[in-house]
C-alpha cells in the first residue's frame, strides 16, 4: 500500500515523463490550483505547455474543525495542465490512474458531465467529473475561456483529488486516517490546520480588518494595472506581482463569505470587484508575451543577420 | 444499384441527457440529405452511446438518377445570331436548342441533360456539414485552429458505402473504417465492415443498442433481488439516464447500514438518485430497504470491489446527511429568518428576506379571500425560505422546501404549517401533483406569482428557449393549482395588473387546457374568448361546452352565430338600440324573439351544461329566422330593430363561450 506522500510521487513522476514541468505549490493562498499562475496564466496565448503541481487550496465555508471525515478546509489538489490538449488525453488520464495502482480491469470508470465555471476568474470549461466506484476522483475539464479571454491553444485541465483518490486506495472511511507516511498520518499532519482555520475563519477573524484588506490588495493590484499602458518596457512590468494582490482579493472574499459577512447587494459587487483585475491581469499578460516574443523574434533576427 | 450505409461519430463521452436529441437530428438530417440528393433510401436507422452515435442506412442509391434541365435562353425574335450565341455559351451547335413558348412569347431553349452523381461524392462532401448541423445545448473547440464546435471532442470517424470508405475530415480525424470498443473491454482499434460492425462492437464490450442497456439493467438488476422480496423502486429518468452513460451497463446490488434508515427517506432517497445515480429498493410495502443498485460501465465485478467501493461512498454521503440533520436541528428554522438577507434571491429583486415578505402579505391576502386560516398560511410563509440557511439545503439543493418542511415538522409546527413548507414547490413538472392541503397551494401560488411579478417588472421575461428562471413552469404551476385547487381567485389581480404576465398566464391557460386536459383548440378559444379572469369558472364552461358540442344542434347553432355575427359586423352594428317589440313582425321574427326571452330565461338559472342545451334549442327558431326574414329590411327602424335583437341574442348567449370561434364542418 502506497502512502500519501509515495502516491503523490507516482503521479508527479507519471507527468514528468509525460513533458511536465513538475512545480511544487504556489505560494499565495488559492481556491484551487486552476488560480495558481503556472494555470491562469499560463494557458492563456499560443505558447505550449505542460505542467503538475500540487496545489493546497483553501475554500473556507467547507471547514468542519477537523470533525467531518471527508470535508476539509485545506485540500491538496494535483493539478496537471496540458495545452494544447493531446488526442489521447483521456488513455494517458486513465493510465495514470494505474500508475498509481488503480487496477482499472476490477473498477467501474464513469465520465459524468460537469462544466465548470469561475465568475471571479472570467474563467470557464467544458468536462466531466470521473467517478471511480461511484466516488468522484477528478475534474477533467476542455479550458474555454479564462480571464474572459478565449484560449488560442485550448488546454486540459486535471484536477485529482488526492485525500479522496488515497482514502480510496488505502481503504480509509476518513481523510485523517490516510498514512501521509508511516506512522505518520494525514491527522497528525493537518488536524490543526483543519481545527485552528475553522475557528478563525468562522469565528475570530476580524470582518473589519478583512475588509480593509481585500480593499488595500484591490488598490494595490489596481494601481499596478493602470501603469501598464504607458509602462516603458513592457518586459518588465510586474504583472506577476499584481495577480498576486488578486489572489490575495479572491481569498479574502472566501473568507469574508464564510463569516458571513457579505450582504446580498455587496457579493454581486464584490465579485465584480475582483473579476474585474483578474480579466485586466490576464490581458496584461497576454500583451506582455505578444511583446516579449516580437522582441525576442527581433533579436533572433539580429543574430542571424 | 444499391449500397447499404454506415456512419458512426466517435466521440469522448456526451452528457446522457444530449443524446437522443442528438441521434434523432443525425437521422433527421440523414433523410434530408437523401431526400434532396435523390439517393432514394428507406428509413435510417439511429443508434448511439455516450461514445458513439451511428446512423445506417440499408440501400442508398449508388448514384442519382440523370435528370434533364430546361434552360431559356434569348427570345426568338432576337434572331439567330442571339441563338448562335445562346448556343455557344451551352456548348452546343444551334440545331440542338428548341423553342418555348412562354406568356411573354417564344424563347430559344436548351434541354440540358444533367448526369447523376455518384453517392459517394455526394455524401463525401455533405458529411462533415451533416454532422456539424447537430444542434447541441453547450459546445466545445477543442483543436488549436478553433474551427470546429462539438459537444465533445471527435475522435474517430467509420463511414462506408457498400465496402468503400466516403472520404472526408473533421477536425483532423479522417473517415475510416475502423471503430474503438468499451474503453476497458474492448481493442482501442477495430477494423469493421458494415456486416461485422455489430457483432465487432459486441466482442468488444459494447452494447449499442440503447434497448438492449435498457434490458440488460431490468433484467440484471430482476434477478439481483430474485427471492429478496425486494424491488426496484420505479426510476425512468434514472433509468434513462444509466442507458446513455454506459456501453455496458451491469447492476451490483449493495448495502448501507440500517440505522440510516432514521433519516427521511426524501434525503436518503436524494443521495443515492441525484448524486449517486442508484436505485432506491424498497420492500412489498413500499417501506426503503437498507439496500441500493448501482450501475456498472463494465462487465462483472468478480471481486466485489466495486460494490464495496459504492457502499463507501454511500455511507460518507449518509454520514454527511446525518451531521447535517443534527446540527441544523440546533437552531429553529423561526431563529433563521434574518438570515435571509444574506441570501440572494435576484440582484434587483433583493433577498429572500424580502421575498419572504412579500411572499406572507402575499399568502395572507388570498388566504383572506379563499376564506383559508390565515394564521397558519403566514406562519408557513414566514418559515417558508429559512430552510435556505440549512446545511442539509446547502448540500441536497434539489431538497429545498422538502427539508424546511421535515424540519419543522421535527421542530413541532403544526401539521398544516409544515405540509404547506413541504410542498411549496409543487407541482415541479405537469406530472408532479399540487400541493396535498389548501395552506400549501396558498403558498406555492403567493411565491410564484411573487417570482413571475418580479421577473417581469425587471423585464426578465423568457425568450424561445431561454427561461433561466423556469417562469414558464411557475406560471404553469400557477394556472394548475387554480384550476385544481378550485381556487376562485381573479387573474387580474393576481398579476398585480400586470398586462405582459396576463398575456403570458394566457399562454400556459390555453396549454394547460389544450395539451393536458384535451380540450379541442376551438373550445379553448371559444371559452377564453367569453372570459378568463376565473378559471374554476373557465373549466366549468369548456366542460359543459364540449358536453354540447356532439348534441345535434350544436354545431348550426354556432354556425349561426357566426353568421349573426358578421351580419353586425357588415352593418357596423354597435349595439345601444333596445329591441322594440311592436316593431317584430308576427312569424319568424316574433317567434325568435319568444325563444330568445324563453331561452334566456332558462340560461340565466341554469348550471352551464343546462344553460348549454337551452341555447342550442334555439337553432329552429334562427334558422327559420334566416330563412324567411330579411334583415336588410327596406325600412330603416325595422332593419336596426332587427339588429338589435340579433345583437342581444348575441350578447346574451355568449357569456359561456364565443360561439362564433367554433370551427363548424
Amino acid at each position: 500500500m502506497d502512502s500519501f506522500q509515495q502516491t503523490i510521487f507516482k503521479l508527479k513522476n507519471y507527468w514528468s515523463e509525460r513533458g511536465c514541468v513538475i512545480t511544487e505549490p504556489y505560494d499565495v493562498e488559492v481556491g484551487a490550483g486552476t488560480m495558481a499562475p503556472e494555470t491562469f496564466l499560463r494557458v492563456l496565448g499560443p505558447t505550449p505547455y505542460r505542467v503538475g503541481y500540487i496545489q493546497p487550496s483553501r475554500r473556507p465555508a467547507d471547514g468542519r474543525y477537523g470533525d467531518n471525515p471527508n470535508r476539509l478546509y485545506k485540500h491538496q489538489q494535483f493539478q496537471v495542465i496540458l495545452k494544447p490538449s493531446p488526442d489521447d488525453v483521456i488513455d494517458q488520464y486513465l493510465a495514470s490512474l494505474e500508475a498509481i495502482g488503480i487496477d482499472l480491469a476490477k473498477h467501474d470508470i464513469k465520465f459524468e458531465e460537469d462544466n465548470w465555471e469561475s465568475p471571479t476568474l472570467g474563467a470557464w470549461g467544458i468536462g466531466w467529473q470521473v467517478m471511480l466506484d461511484g466516488l468522484e476522483i477528478t475534474q477533467f475539464t476542455y479550458f474555454q475561456q479564462c480571464g474572459g479571454i478565449d484560449l488560442e491553444l485550448p488546454p486540459a485541465e486535471l484536477t485529482y483529488g488526492m485525500e479522496r483518490i488515497v482514502a480510496f486506495l488505502q481503504g480509509k472511511d476518513s481523510v485523517y486516517d490516510i498514512v501521509w507516511t508511516p506512522p505518520v498520518t494525514y491527522r497528525d499532519v493537518r488536524y490543526a490546520d483543519e481545527l485552528q482555520n475553522s475557528v478563525y475563519n468562522f469565528e475570530l477573524a476580524d470582518i473589519d480588518t478583512l475588509w480593509k484588506l481585500l480593499a488595500l490588495h484591490e488598490g494595490e493590484a489596481q494601481r499596478l494595472i493602470d501603469l501598464y499602458p504607458k509602462f516603458p518596457d513592457k518586459r518588465r512590468f510586474p504583472t506577476l506581482a499584481a495577480y498576486d494582490h488578486v489572489l490575495k482579493c479572491s481569498n479574502l472574499f472566501n473568507l469574508l463569505d464564510s463569516r458571513g459577512a457579505i450582504s446580498v447587494t455587496e457579493r454581486v459587487g464584490v465579485i465584480g470587484r475582483v473579476r474585474k483585475i483578474a480579466v485586466a491581469v490576464a490581458a496584461i499578460w497576454l500583451d506582455q508575451q505578444s511583446v516579449a516574443e516580437q522582441s525576442g523574434a527581433g533579436q533572433r533576427a539580429e543574430v542571424h543577420a | 444499384m444499391s449500397l447499404p450505409f454506415l456512419l458512426e461519430i466517435g466521440t469522448e463521452e456526451i452528457p446522457d441527457w444530449m443524446i437522443e436529441s442528438a441521434l434523432a437530428q443525425l437521422v433527421q438530417n440523414t433523410v434530408a440529405l437523401l431526400d434532396e440528393s435523390r439517393l432514394g433510401a428507406t428509413i435510417p436507422r439511429g443508434d448511439a452511446t455516450p461514445r458513439r452515435l451511428v446512423v445506417r442506412v440499408d440501400d442508398v442509391e449508388e448514384r442519382q438518377p440523370d435528370r434533364e434541365e430546361l434552360v431559356v435562353g434569348p427570345p426568338k425574335a432576337a434572331g439567330p445570331a442571339a441563338a448562335a450565341g445562346f448556343a455557344k455559351k451551352m456548348g452546343v451547335s444551334p440545331d440542338s436548342l428548341e423553342t418555348q413558348a412562354t406568356a411573354r412569347g417564344e424563347y430559344f431553349a436548351f434541354r440540358k441533360r444533367i448526369q447523376g452523381r455518384a453517392a459517394a461524392d455526394i455524401l463525401s462532401e455533405a458529411l462533415p456539414g451533416l454532422i456539424l448541423r447537430i444542434e447541441w445545448p453547450k459546445t466545445m473547440y477543442w483543436t488549436a485552429d478553433r474551427a470546429i464546435r462539438f459537444i465533445r471532442p471527435i475522435r474517430w470517424l467509420v463511414a462506408l458505402l457498400g465496402n468503400t470508405v466516403v472520404p472526408f475530415e473533421i477536425a483532423g480525424v479522417r473517415a475510416g473504417s475502423v471503430t474503438r470498443g468499451h474503453r476497458k473491454l474492448g481493442k482501442p482499434a477495430i477494423p469493421v465492415t458494415i456486416e461485422t460492425f455489430d457483432a465487432a462492437l459486441g466482442d468488444n464490450g459494447v452494447l449499442l443498442e440503447a434497448k438492449k442497456r435498457r434490458e440488460k439493467i431490468e433484467a440484471e438488476t430482476k434477478a439481483l433481488l430474485d427471492g429478496t422480496g425486494l424491488r426496484p423502486k420505479p426510476d425512468p429518468d434514472l433509468l434513462n439516464t444509466l442507458v446513455y452513460i454506459t456501453e455496458m451497463p451491469t447492476p451490483v446490488l449493495g448495502c448501507f447500514d440500517e440505522r440510516y434508515l432514521e433519516l427521511p427517506e426524501e434525503v436518503l432517497v436524494t443521495v443515492m438518485r441525484h448524486h449517486q445515480k442508484y436505485f432506491s429498493v424498497e420492500d412489498a410495502a413500499g417501506r426503503l430497504a437498507p439496500r441500493f443498485i448501482a450501475v456498472m460501465n463494465t462487465d462483472a465485478d468478480p471481486e466485489g470491489l466495486v460494490r464495496r467501493g459504492n457502499e463507501r461512498v454511500l455511507r460518507a454521503r449518509f454520514n454527511d446527511a446525518q451531521f447535517f440533520w443534527e446540527v441544523d436541528q440546533q437552531r429553529k428554522l423561526a431563529d433563521r429568518i434574518p438570515e435571509l438577507a444574506n441570501v440572494t434571491f435576484q440582484a434587483k429583486l433583493g433577498s429572500y428576506l424580502e421575498k419572504t415578505e412579500r411572499i406572507a402579505a402575499l399568502a395572507g391576502d388570498l388566504a383572506r379571500k379563499t376564506g383559508a386560516e390565515v394564521a397558519v398560511v403566514e406562519r408557513a410563509a414566514m418559515l417558508s425560505k429559512c430552510d435556505l440557511t440549512t446545511e442539509m439545503v446547502k448540500e441536497f439543493t434539489e431538497l429545498q422546501g422538502v427539508v424546511g418542511g421535515l424540519y419543522a415538522k421535527a421542530q413541532g409546527e403544526a401539521e398544516e404549517v409544515w405540509r404547506a413548507i413541504y410542498d411549496q414547490y409543487k407541482p415541479s413538472s405537469m406530472e408532479d401533483a399540487i400541493p396535498a392541503t389548501p395552506a400549501g397551494r396558498l403558498l406555492s401560488l403567493a411565491d410564484k406569482l411573487d417570482t413571475l411579478r418580479g421577473c417581469f417588472a425587471i423585464g426578465l421575461i423568457p425568450t424561445g428557449s431561454k427561461d433561466p428562471f423556469a417562469l414558464r413552469r411557475a406560471a404553469q404551476g400557477v394556472v394548475r393549482i387554480l384550476v385544481e385547487g378550485k381556487l376562485e381567485l381573479p387573474l387580474g389581480e393576481l398579476t398585480g395588473g400586470d398586462a405582459q404576465l396576463g398575456e403570458f398566464l394566457l399562454d400556459r391557460v390555453k396549454y394547460y387546457f389544450r395539451e393536458v386536459r384535451g380540450f379541442r383548440y376551438d373550445e379553448v378559444n371559444a371559452v377564453l374568448a367569453s372570459g378568463w379572469d376565473n378559471l374554476v369558472d373557465v373549466e366549468a364552461r369548456l366542460a359543459a361546452l364540449q358536453a354540447v358540442r356532439p348534441t345535434q344542434n350544436f354545431e348550426p347553432l354556432a354556425a349561426s352565430f357566426k353568421r349573426i355575427q358578421n351580419i353586425l359586423r357588415q352593418a357596423e352594428f354597435k349595439g345601444g338600440d333596445a329591441c322594440r317589440e311592436g316593431l317584430l313582425e308576427p312569424g319568424p321574427e316574433q317567434q325568435l324573439y319568444s325563444e330568445f326571452r324563453r331561452v334566456r330565461d332558462i340560461a340565466r338559472q341554469s348550471e352551464y351544461p343546462a344553460a348549454l342545451e337551452a341555447i342550442a334549442s334555439l337553432r329552429p327558431a334562427i334558422d327559420l329566422f334566416f330563412d324567411k326574414v330579411l334583415v336588410n329590411a327596406p325600412d330603416p327602424d325595422v332593419r336596426r330593430n332587427r339588429l338589435a335583437l340579433l345583437h342581444d341574442l348575441l350578447t346574451e348567449f355568449s357569456t359561456i363561450a364565443d360561439f362564433s370561434e367554433i370551427v363548424t364542418q
